[in-house]
């Protein structure tokens, strides 16, 4: 920092009001809070609220008991310190004897609290020697520290952060879906309306045919057979165009319908297969497949026919509701009272039947779940002899299921009687209104007839719509579980304006990175520079965040602290499909898909000659055993590669990750599950391999190494050595005890079998 | 008998930092040494287990109950320093019934607000407890989810 910045208390960082004005008399002229931290709790783990500010001269800490400020003079024997643990870290002022002070939070304010840390420390060094550190040139984010992308302006990992909630109407956010058939629909609807508008017509002629035909007939004059004839003529044709324009609108419909219901289905599934490692960690593979699969099927059904239904009832409603205004007001108005109930009813039950909903379909994951943990680990089931044990454990899912079912049911049953019980009394009133009517001759017998008929229409409507309740709150639960995927921005975004790499030489550049799952630190501070081509080997004890920084390099999850650069570039501003492009892994535990060798070798690039599979399945050392295969490359093999041996599935993923020609090569325990003599073939020809390619190798065998340019030493997620082998060697270190300690059981081994 | 001996054996004390350090049977002395427990939701009692500071046991105890007063106190209050684990008492309000969603709760360490990720983040233990794990990985306990107020308990039953 060259320049001399002036930040007022305000400007450094939004200081609550109540801080500012309890903090800024404290200031001298001329001083500036630069860094605070607000901490959320008190040393005896209470939520009390407290702040600490950094200024060029002294460490303000607002003491929560006695209401006063502590202060600190910044001088040269001060030292911060942060430790984080379960969710919480703690701030440690010390001097060279004691600890002066410490506060406690949870780590939501963690990074605030490193900025902290850090300003005080660059003031201290200030006050000291008059000379700041030289800054990085890069934009770091005021808030998270991550690297800004300069056009960007916002950052991207605090904009995620602030990513709002979804909000409830999730069923008008099918509308997305439903645009693109915008045309169809509208066919769809006007179909509908000429259908439903058709069905009303015969009771209308009912009217005519009481009053015109058959009263008169009973009064004793004769019947007009013409007239007769027009009015069965015209109820036929109403029965005839109403179900040719009813066949149409559903036909239409339900073609739409299960469209929306595919692209909504494809596109969850595309979505989800964006999503970071860290989701599906958290998610159960079975709740996900029931989402997917049997939720958004219900969203069509209900989309298909109960959506429909329901318009077609709610337009019978008001045109039924209309018609029965236009023949009698009074009437109508008797024939509409029992509406004001039944929608109340529907909204006593609406909420508590989403809910239920919702909860049978958490508790169906719940089902799925069972089968998705016990199918894939079958073997561990049987080798155990648990096969009673899992059977309960589904049992057990299955008897919750019903539990909340029968509970739903319970209200459920309740509600569609009731309403049928209403309109029947709504039907007993119209009649007793109706004959009192007919008896002061206000109404003729064919309007009371006609009524009826509408009536009982009209009621039977009511009483699907009531039922269409459960099928709606149904369809919003399961959109509502769906859309909380689509919702889910993927915690390693793709940058939104990436910077193209088009030839990458393969230089890492590790810049003191951080990196926690959820709240457990798993690698700290660690820096490293590879250089293009470097073989690097990473050793150290199971656990100490080997592959956990492979994850980092092949970006499967961001660094919390610090950044990863390629040729310089942070990695969170590259395209991530361009960036995986250049990178070949070859994981500790092998994945194939059900598919042919020869597919699952050409995984990374679909458009592999035979050729060059065969020449990478060599390159591998996996040509031999392919060819033994009964159907040679073209052998199938099962999930998860069954039906092939774990040395087998490996140097098949050995080849696939050749196959790309990375200039990349990233090996996490690549040959740990070959013999030695397999090993020691594939390690020639990764030998060949690594030229040119920027390489890092896990390996618990320190003898796989030997050809690594460096070895990278790591324990509990920092690197404590980095050398080459014989410099490590001689300086005696971690690496040197592990080295002896491999030395001494390979001669045990050889002993065991000498003798 | 003999186990009071055993015990005897080892002491703890606190160094200028207010760190916890152990001295052993022999006699050896360990600075920084933290209090864990193996079963801290099915045991929290028993079990304790002391730790060096790169994660080595040094000490098991069986029951912290039977550890003799000084040394309990101060493997206590380091055990509280290190271990945040609030109950809920009461939901006051949430922010949405989808996730993330926010909740606004009363704790027996006072009122506070969690984000919690995702429904996986709740998780049952026996006896009607949960355990809610927090974005920012802060776990909330709920002893009895019936014991809770009926508001609290509508609230919390969307997410299970
Ligand atoms: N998804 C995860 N969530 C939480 N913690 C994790 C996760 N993956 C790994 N860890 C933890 O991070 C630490 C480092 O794990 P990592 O897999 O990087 O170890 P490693 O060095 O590769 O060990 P090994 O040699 O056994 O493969 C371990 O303590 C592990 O428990
Ligand atoms: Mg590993």
């Amino acid at each position: 920092m060259n320049t001399e910045v002036t930040i007022t208390p305000t400007l450094a960082t939004p200081l609550i009001p109540l801080w500012e004005k309890r903090l800024r008399p404290e200031l001298d002229s001329g001083e500036n809070a630069l860094a605070v931290l607000e901490v959320d709790l008190d040393l005896n783990g209470q939520f009390i609220h407290s702040l600490l500010a950094v200024t060029e001269k002294q460490l303000f800490a607002w003491d929560t008991h006695k209401n006063l400020w502590e202060k600190w003079a910044l001088s040269a024997e001060l030292e911060l310190r942060v430790f984080d643990y379960a969710g919480i870290g703690t701030l440690e002022l010390r001097n060279k004897t004691t600890r002066l002070a410490h506060w406690r939070f949870t780590l939501g304010h963690h990074n605030a609290c490193l900025r902290l840390v850090e300003r005080f420390h660059t003031e201290l060094q200030f006050l000291l020697t008059q000379t700041r550190p030289e800054d990085d040139n890069d934009l770091l984010c005021p808030t998270c520290r991550s690297p800004l992308n300069s056009e960007e302006g916002e950052c991207p990992v605090c904009s995620r952060e602030l990513a709002l909630p979804p909000s409830t109407w999730t069923l008008f956010r099918l509308w997305r879906f439903a645009q693109p058939y915008w045309q169809q629909l509208l066919t769809g609807f006007l179909l509908m309306l000429g259908a439903t508008a058709a069905t009303l017509v015969s009771p209308y002629l009912y009217m005519p045919l009481m009053d015109e035909v058959l009263i008169p007939f009973q009064a004793g004059q004769h019947i007009e057979p013409e007239k007769v004839g027009l009015y069965l003529g015209g109820l036929m044709a109403a029965a005839l165009v109403s179900w040719g324009l009813g066949w149409a609108k559903t036909y239409i419909l339900a073609l739409v319908s299960e469209r929306i219901s595919a692209d909504l289905r494809t596109s969850t599934y595309e979505h989800l297969l964006h999503l970071s490692l860290e989701y599906f960690g958290s998610k159960r593979t079975g709740d996900l497949i029931s989402r997917i699969g049997s939720e958004s099927d219900r969203i069509s059904v209900f989309l298909s026919l109960h959506a429909l239904d329901f318009i077609t009832d709610v337009l019978m409603i008001v045109m039924t509701a209309i018609i029965l205004f236009s023949i009698n007001p009074a009437l109508a108005l008797v024939t509409l009272l029992p509406l004001p109930f039944i929608a109340w009813m529907i909204h006593q039950v609406r909420d508590r039947l989403r809910t239920g909903f919702e909860k049978i379909d958490r508790v169906w994951g719940e089902v799925t779940n069972v089968l998705s943990d016990t199918i894939p680990g079958i073997r561990v089931v049987k080798a155990f002899a648990q096969e009673q044990r899992e059977a309960q454990r589904f049992r057990e899912a299955n008897q919750h299921n019903l539990l909340i079912n029968d509970r739903l049911n319970k209200t459920w049953s309740l509600f569609s009687p009731t309403v049928s019980l209403m309109t029947e009394g709504g039907l007993l009133v119209v009649w007793a209104f109706g004959i009192y009517q007919v008896s002061v001759s206000a109404i003729t017998v064919g309007t009371l007839t006609a009524f009826l008929a509408y009536i009982g229409r009209f009621y039977g409507r009511l009483d699907s719509m009531s039922r269409i309740v459960s099928v709606t709150q149904k369809a919003a639960a399961g959109s509502k579980r769906i859309f909380d995927i689509l919702d889910h921005v993927s915690n390693v975004p793709d940058a939104s304006q990436p910077i193209v790499l088009n030839q990458i030489k393969g230089e890492i550049t590790l810049k003191d990175i951080g990196f926690r799952y959820g709240s457990r630190s798993v690698i700290r501070h660690l820096a490293l520079n590879i250089q293009p081509g470097e073989m690097i080997g990473l050793v150290g004890q199971s656990g100490s965040g080997k592959s956990t920084l492979v994850n980092l390099i092949c970006r499967f999850y961001d660094v919390s602290e610090g950044a990863i650069n390629i040729d310089g570039i942070d990695i969170r501003s590259l395209a991530l499909a361009d960036y995986r492009r250049n990178i070949g892994l070859v994981l500790q535990e092998p994945f194939l898909f059900f598919g042919s060798i020869a597919e699952n070798i050409a995984y990374g690039r679909p458009d592999a000659s035979r050729e060059e599979i065969i020449e990478a399945a060599r390159a591998a050392h996996a040509h031999d055993f392919i060819l033994r295969l009964p159907h040679g490359y073209d052998s199938v093999v099962g999930e998860r590669g069954q039906g092939l041996s774990g040395g087998e599935r490996q140097r098949i993923s050995i080849a696939r990750a050749l196959l790309i020609n990375p200039k990349v090569l990233i090996l996490d325990e690549a040959t740990s599950s070959v013999d030695t003599e397999t090993e020691k073939e594939i390690q020639k020809a990764l030998d060949n391999l690594v030229k040119g390619r920027t390489t890092i190798a896990i390996a618990h065998r320190l003898s796989t190494l030997r050809k690594a340019d460096r070895l990278v030493v790591m324990q509990r997620g920092r690197i404590i050595e980095v050398g080459p082998h014989d410099e490590l060697i001689a300086q005696r270190g971690a690496y040197w005890r592990l080295y002896q300690a491999q030395l001494r059981t390979t001669e045990t081994h050889l002993e065991d079998e000498t003798s | 008998m003999t186990t009071q001996i055993i015990q005897t054996q080892w002491s703890v004390w606190l160094d200028d930092f207010g760190h916890l350090g152990l001295t052993d049977a022999q006699g050896l002395r360990h600075e920084q040494v933290a209090p864990v427990r193996a079963f801290p939701l099915s045991a929290p009692r028993e079990h304790w287990s002391l730790v060096s500071a790169n994660g080595i046991e040094l000490i098991w105890i069986q029951n912290i109950d039977s550890v003799p007063v000084p040394n309990r106190f101060l493997i206590e209050e380091a055990l509280d320093a290190k271990e945040f684990m609030p109950e809920i008492k009461q939901i006051i309000s949430v922010a949405s019934f989808s996730t993330p969603s926010t909740w606004t709760v009363n704790t027996d360490r006072g009122e506070t607000q969690l984000i919690l990720q995702a429904e996986e983040d709740i998780r049952r233990l026996p006896r009607r407890a949960l355990l809610i794990m927090d974005r920012h990985g802060v776990s909330y306990q709920i002893k009895d989810r019936f014991a809770l107020d009926r508001t609290s308990r509508k609230l919390l039953d969307r997410f299970l």
